[in-house]
């Protein structure tokens, strides 16, 4: 049924980044190791056509494993699935017809200039005029004026933004994005993320990992991994609520003090300064209330009921997921 | 549908041998425009085979003459005159010093000042017509054997002869006496025995075989140790497109490097191509692919630049030692005959001389030529076998 979909009618699925649209990446089970050290443990993820899939996770939690996996690059050991509706294990080469893979090291010629990187991929990807798409991409990149230049001399932004143009340049159907941003500065970055919600509005399904928090704001849906393990998935909304988080926020004076205090509080999960305030989370409601009613009674500073942040969540997702580890 | 038509029309896109030609094109341009990037990869293309057939087309003779020469000359007579333009004019021995003493004569020898000392004995030409025959000394510096193996047959056959004039009247009874036979040598293909007849045709098999090997053998190791597999591999192309790009652009420079050896060869040399030059091209290149596609192969198995150049070098050595380039191959112990038959520069020194020397044609190379062929295909697929295409 999906796999129909895919294959033969795009543009309607362009509209349908609501719900029912069609899934892109349905896989189950994934399990990957590497020296018999597992690092991607029995991993099931589904993201739906024209979504922006954020992929998170802290370093070495196995995403670039898994995008490596998604596009064929590598074998997982066990476990099943599709991308774009042909099979990970044996149409390794349709995916990669419709599939744009973005690495997370700048992995393009560096011996090679700009112009001639993008002709190589077109050329590679067999589109009808290699030159003039080459020519399309430099303009849409805005690097008009560095085309003649060797890859490997562009500065990491530069580079990052004719990686993602090298990506699209085929016209593929899905992006896999492995950290596209990593030290780029925000302006840029803010560049970049404009020119994935656009390609997401055309109907392109992105899923690109990141460890910023910001941009996981920004994704349409994300996913958390840790330790190889998918622990936390869903809108950024639903991942706060379903963290089961209860947070106070508190202001005033001498929080440092306050802050050693209460990590050594039973009941208090985690302490974090947040700005000029203090993230104080508990997993369990009824604990965290008591084990801080006397130091909210006290004062002198001021508590208040919140909302954990997504860093929050995921930290919280993270030191439990080490615990039992 | 129109969209049907389009995803439709991708696929075909990726198979067909068409669009397998264009990946291969496409793969082929980049290559040649890293090529030319890498200088010093280009300057070494160009200046090795120059450097190499200098060495040894010019400045290597296993035949040398002119050798440097004392004598110790301790009788004044006709005989002796005779003796000492005979040894120069034999070509192989270029007197530079007169030693006054034995010792004198021994201290030349050892210091490696002359490679030759003869020592002609007082009373020489009374004894000699005395008939008690008196014996002149040759030393020779014999640490090189091959070095000198040539002037002392020279100077085996020049006693022979040497005193016929001088042996008239009374004398002429110690003439000695013809052998009772004949012993006519023909040097066949090198009438004149000249060793860079041999080498040259040779040395453009070796050259080949280090230029083009050490290139490919490169190639892959190199994509994998600058992070460009992954994006290689993330796109729709095959081992086998990878690997036909890859070979391509060195099949030019071999074919350069090639028209630079025949033309020095011709030119320089001397060496005449008696053969068919069309024949001997064809077969030139089928030989330079042989060689692509051991390093390629190499290339694929090895895990690091190092290795695959230390690979190259392990197949390089066998190939100069075995392939009848640097000992002939038929004095050779038969296991190390059978080696060598493996190795395609052996095939390809039987073609090159078979060629250009004996003007051989295809019919006479048969046999080579498959093999050649058989090697290059053997090569290939074992290259495209053994071709990583994830990064498991
Ligand atoms: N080819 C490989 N061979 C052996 N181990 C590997 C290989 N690739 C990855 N690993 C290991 O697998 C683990 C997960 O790596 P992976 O690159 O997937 O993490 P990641 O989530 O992308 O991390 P980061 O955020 O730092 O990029 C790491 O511990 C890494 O050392
Ligand atoms: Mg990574």
């Amino acid at each position: 049924m999906a796999e129909a979909t895919l294959r033969t009618d795009p543009p309607m699925a362009a509209r349908g980044s609501q719900a029912g649209a069609a899934i892109v990446i349905d896989v189950e089970g994934l399990t990957k190791s590497f020296n018999g050290r597992t690092v991607v443990k029995n991993l099931t993820m589904q993201v739906r056509k024209g979504l922006i899939y954020g992929f998170l996770g802290p370093n070495g939690s196995g995403k670039t494993t898994t995008i490596r996996m998604l596009c064929g690059l590598l074998t997982p050991d066990s476990g099943r699935g599709t991308c774009l509706g042909y099979d990970i294990r044996t149409e390794a080469d349709m995916i990669k017809r419709h599939v744009g893979y973005m690495t997370q090291r700048f992995s393009l010629y560096a011996d090679l200039s700009v112009r001639e990187n993008l002709e190589f991929v077109a050329r590679v990807y067999d589109l009808d005029d290699p030159g003039a798409a080459a020519e399309d991409a430099i303009r849409r990149l805005g690097l008009e004026n560095r085309a003649g230049q060797l890859a490997g001399e562009l500065s990491g932004g530069w580079k990052q933004r004719l990686a993602l143009g090298a990506c699209i340049l085929p016209g593929p159907q899905l992006l896999l994005l492995d950290e596209p941003t990593a030290g780029v500065d925000p302006k840029a970055r803010r560049d970049f993320w404009d020119e994935i919600h656009a390609l997401a509005h055309q109907g392109l399904t992105v899923l690109v990992s990141t460890h910023y928090m910001d941009e996981a704001e920004r994704c349409h849906e994300i996913a958390y991994i840790a330790y190889g393990e998918l622990l936390a998935h869903g809108t950024v909304e639903e991942v706060v609520a379903n963290a089961h988080l209860s947070t106070w926020t508190v202001t005033g004076p001498d929080l440092a003090a306050l802050a050693e205090t209460l990590k050594r509080t039973e009941g208090v999960d985690m302490v974090a300064p947040f700005g000029s305030a203090l993230h104080v989370l508990g997993r369990d409601a009824d604990r965290l209330e008591a084990a801080t009613r006397t130091m909210r009674e006290a004062g002198p500073q001021l508590w208040r009921r919140d909302e954990p942040t997504l860093e929050d969540v995921f930290i919280n997702l993270m030191s439990r997921s080490r615990d039992n580890f | 549908m129109g969209v049907d038509g389009r995803n439709d029309d991708a696929s075909r896109r990726t198979r067909g041998l068409a669009a397998s030609l264009r990946r291969i094109y496409a793969t082929f341009v980049k290559e040649l425009i890293q090529l030319r990037r890498d200088r010093i990869t280009f300057a070494t293309m160009i200046f090795i085979p120059l450097l190499q057939l200098m060495l040894f087309g010019y400045a290597i003779n296993t035949d040398p003459k002119h050798l440097p020469t004392a004598v110790l000359v301790q009788d004044d007579s006709a005989f002796t005159r005779s003796f000492l333009a005979a040894m120069r004019t034999s070509g192989y021995f270029a007197v530079r010093s007169v030693a006054a003493s034995e010792a004198e004569l021994d201290r030349l020898i050892l210091s490696g000042a002359v490679q030759f000392g003869v020592q002609i004995p007082a009373h020489f030409g009374r004894d000699l017509i005395r008939g008690e025959r008196p014996a002149i000394l040759v030393v020779a510096d014999a640490t090189d054997p091959s070095a000198t193996g040539g002037a002392v047959a020279a100077l085996q056959g020049l006693s022979a002869n040497v005193f016929a004039r001088d042996l008239i009247g009374p004398a002429s009874s110690l003439a000695p006496r013809l052998p009772p036979y004949e012993l006519r040598i023909h040097r066949r293909y090198n009438p004149t025995g000249e060793t860079r007849l041999n080498i040259v045709p040779g040395l453009m098999g070796t050259i080949l075989t280090l230029t083009m090997l050490m290139f490919t053998a490169l190639s892959v190791t190199r994509e994998i140790e600058r992070g460009t597999m992954e994006t290689l591999l993330a796109m729709p192309i095959r081992p086998v497109e990878i690997m036909l790009g890859k070979i391509a652009p060195y099949l030019v420079i071999g074919g350069l490097q090639m028209t630079l050896i025949l033309t020095a060869a011709k030119l320089l040399f001397g060496v005449p191509i008696v053969g068919s030059l069309g024949l001997l091209i064809g077969l030139t290149m089928l030989f330079i692919l042989a060689n692509l596609s051991v390093g390629y192969t190499f290339s694929t198995i090895a895990t690091s630049q190092l290795q695959a150049m230390q690979m190259s070098f392990f197949f390089f050595l066998p190939s100069i030692l075995l392939s009848g380039f640097m000992f002939p191959f038929r004095g050779m112990p038969g296991w190390a005959q059978y080696v060598g038959e493996i190795l395609p520069l052996t095939h390809y020194l039987r073609i090159v001389r078979g060629i250009m020397l004996k003007g051989a044609g295809l019919q006479h190379l048969q046999a080579d030529v498959l093999a050649l062929a058989a090697f290059t295909l053997a090569a290939m697929s074992l290259a495209v076998a053994r071709f990583r295409q994830t990064l498991d």
